[in-house]
């Protein structure tokens, strides 16, 4: 039987950041017409679309890695623990940038801006990502322990 | 100006990812596992950040230009193919196997953690992989006979 762990399970502070982070999808949609899906924004400076294009995904890009800094100015920030090795995290890397290529679209661009579009596609593509990441963690805790 | 929303955008989206936890990959895994002690906070990120994003794609549907006049450049793919399925797996299994997508990897890196930087660098190299896989296919595609 499923158990919920009440200890980590968070629903304000779950649903206060999702807002937020529903307020950037809904900013960069209405104020620029762009659909904020990270892998998308970062897989363009790679592989740009258009020439011109690079200032805003590369902004985009920073202001996110810009946010822990800021978050730390006014209060300390919450714990964040990295349990995969240095071998699986490349792995893991390599295969979240290449799949998300592929598939078009990551957690934020198929997840959040997909299903608030309410694309079958998006859908679909969340259902799979999702699939996979539960059997995955399904194998790698359950399985070989 | 646009390069200025795009860094706020970007600011908003990551204190978002702070706030809710999942830039703790510890927190995304205790999601994914879902035979162990679950923790369903994800959802609730994703609910509460549908429950914002939702009026405003409904809104974005009906304009042509956004509200800066810029084109509204709503996504138009609609098929669903072997490429949004294999990918979407593939992504699936790195998620699961370190409990990091790519945004959250980007404020690990901002927050200084090794890791984050280790996987950040593996993504570049997939994404990087990818660009080159796309542009084989595209000079295969030009030159059938090849």
């Amino acid at each position: 039987m499923m158990t919920i762990d009440w200890l980590h399970f968070t629903p304000a502070s779950a649903l206060a950041g999702g807002a937020l982070i529903g307020l950037a999808a809904a900013l960069l949609i209405l104020l620029e017409g762009r659909i904020a899906g990270i892998s998308g924004i970062i897989g363009g400076l790679l592989h740009s679309p258009s020439r011109g294009d690079s200032a805003w995904r590369l902004a985009f890009a920073l202001g996110l890695v810009a946010a822990p800094l800021l978050y730390r100015v006014l209060a300390a920030l919450p714990e964040s623990r990295i349990d995969a090795g240095w071998g699986t995290l490349v792995v893991a890397g390599a295969l979240v940038g290449f799949g998300s290529r592929l598939g078009s679209g990551c957690t934020s661009g198929h997840g959040v801006c997909g299903l608030s579009r309410l694309s079958p596609r998006s859908l679909v593509a969340t259902l799979v990502f999702m699939s996979a990441g539960f059997a995955t963690v399904f194998v790698c805790r359950h399985l070989f322990v | 100006m646009s390069v200025l929303i795009s860094f706020v955008v970007g600011l908003v989206f990551g204190i978002g990812l702070i706030v809710s936890g999942m830039s703790n990959p510890a927190k995304v895994l205790g999601f994914l596992d879902l035979a162990g002690p679950w923790d369903p906070s994800l959802a609730l990120v994703m609910g509460g950040a549908i429950a914002v994003g939702f009026p405003a794609f409904r809104l974005a549907a009906r304009r042509k230009a956004s509200l800066l006049g810029g084109p509204m450049q709503l996504p138009t793919a609609r098929q669903i193919d072997r490429r949004l399925l294999a990918g979407s797996a593939l992504f699936g299994v790195g998620w699961g196997l370190a409990g990091i997508c790519p945004g959250p990897a980007l404020v690990l890196l901002g927050s200084g953690a090794a890791g984050g930087l280790v996987f950040v660098l593996a993504m570049l190299a997939g994404m990087a992989l990818f660009a080159v896989f796309e542009r084989l296919r595209r000079a295969r595609q030009l030159t059938p006979d090849a």
